[in-house]
C-alpha cells in the first residue's frame, strides 16, 4: 500500500504499525508514532491497522535547545 | 532553591544540549555546567532510530533531569502533538513549549501558544512556556495552568543579552511567586548575571555556551556568574547615584594647611 512515512511516499505491505516498524529495521523503545496527526502509544501499535494514504511519523530523541 | 513543579534543584542553570562540536564536549559540559536540567527534542530520523537512542543513552547517563521541547512547532495543535509524542519518549509531564510564529526573529507565536498551554495542562503536563516579556500574555499563562513563565530577553541564538531589562524588571514585578526563567538571547556570562540580579530564578542557555570557543569552560563560566548574580540579588544591591560619594571616611581627617 502507498504510505508516507516522515513525509516521503512509500510503497510497502504492512498489516500494522508494529510491522511497519520492523519493516523499516526501526528498533528501540524511544520511539515515538504518530499517525494521521495523533500519537499511538507503542502498546497500541500492534494493534493498529494500516490504511492507505496513512502518514505515519516516527520520531526519535535528538538535540534541542 | 529554585522549585520547577514541586521539583527543587540545586542549579540554576538549564542547559540545551545542541550545536555542540561532538558528544564529548556536550557531556563535559554538561558536568561543568551542574545543570540540573537539560533541554532535548524530537526528530525524524531514517537510521533507524539507532542516532536517536545513542543520543538518548548520551543523556541517560549524564543523570539529569530532562525537559523535552517542541521547536519548531508553528501551530497549537504541530506542538500538541509534538509534546505528547516527547512524553511518551522520555517518559516526563515536563514540556518546554516553543510556538514560532515568526521565522526571522523566532518570536513566539503568543496566541497559539497560550491555547497550547491550556491544551496540554488539561491532558496532565507541566509546561514550561517559551514566551515573550509582555505581561499580558504571561498572565493568559498562568491561567491556562503554567506554573513557571520563561520570557526571551534577545531572539534565540542572536547572543545580544537582555534588550529590555525594563520589561524583565516590570515582569518580575509582576508575578513575584512564579519562578521565572530567562530562555534565549544571551550571550556572555555577565548578561546571566545581568538578569539574575534582577531576580530572574534561572537561566535557560544554549547557543552561547554550544557555540564558544571552549564549550566545557564556557559552561562554568555561565554556571559561576549565575550563582554570583543570584547571590548580589540577594545580598541588597545599592542604587546608581549620579554624584561621588567618599568611600573613605572624612571624619578625623588631618588637615595640612
Amino acid at each position: 500500500m502507498n504510505l508516507i512515512v516522515n513525509g516521503e511516499r512509500q510503497f510497502l505491505e504492512a498489516g500494522t504499525l508494529a510491522d511497519l516498524l520492523v519493516a523499516l529495521e526501526y528498533e528501540g523503545d524511544w520511539l515515538a508514532t504518530a499517525i494521521n496527526g495523533d500519537l499511538v502509544h507503542r502498546e497500541d501499535r500492534a494493534d493498529t491497522r494500516l490504511a492507505e494514504g496513512d502518514r505515519i511519523e516516527i520520531l526519535s530523541p535528538m538535540q534541542g535547545g | 532553591m529554585l522549585k520547577l513543579y514541586d521539583i527543587e534543584l540545586s542549579s540554576r542553570l538549564l542547559l540545551g544540549t545542541a550545536r555542540y562540536p561532538s558528544p564529548a564536549i556536550l557531556s563535559e559540559a554538561v558536568k561543568r555546567s551542574s545543570a540540573g536540567i537539560v533541554t532535548v527534542s524530537l526528530r525524524r530520523e531514517t537510521s533507524g532510530g539507532k542516532t536517536g537512542g545513542a543520543f538518548f543513552e548520551l543523556i541517560r547517563q549524564l543523570g539529569v533531569r530532562i525537559l523535552p521541547n517542541t521547536a519548531g512547532c508553528h501551530s497549537a495543535s504541530e506542538a500538541v502533538l509534538t509534546a505528547k509524542m516527547a512524553r511518551e519518549v522520555f517518559g516526563t509531564n515536563w514540556i518546554k513549549l516553543e510556538v514560532i510564529g515568526h521565522h526571522d526573529s523566532l518570536q513566539p507565536d503568543v496566541f497559539e501558544l497560550v491555547e497550547a498551554a491550556r491544551i496540554l495542562t488539561d491532558e496532565g503536563f507541566e509546561v514550561f512556556p517559551y514566551t515573550t516579556d509582555d505581561l499580558i500574555v504571561g498572565e493568559k499563562l498562568l491561567a491556562a495552568g503554567c506554573r513557571v513563565l520563561m520570557p526571551w530577553c534577545a531572539p534565540i541564538g542572536s547572543a545580544a543579552g537582555p534588550r529590555n531589562p525594563s520589561a524583565l524588571i516590570a515582569m518580575r514585578a509582576a508575578f513575584p511567586e512564579i519562578p521565572l526563567i530567562v530562555d534565549a538571547g544571551l550571550g556572555r556570562p555577565s548578561h546571566a548575571a545581568t538578569v539574575m540580579e534582577l531576580g530572574y530564578d534561572a537561566v535557560l542557555l544554549n547557543t552561547a555556551v554550544a557555540g564558544a570557543g571552549d564549550p566545557p569552560a564556557m559552561a562554568e563560566a555561565f554556571a559561576k556568574a549565575i550563582d554570583a548574580g543570584r547571590l548580589g540579588y540577594l545580598s541588597g544591591m545599592l542604587e546608581p547615584r549620579d554624584m561621588a560619594v567618599p568611600s573613605t571616611p572624612v571624619i578625623g581627617k588631618a588637615v595640612f594647611s
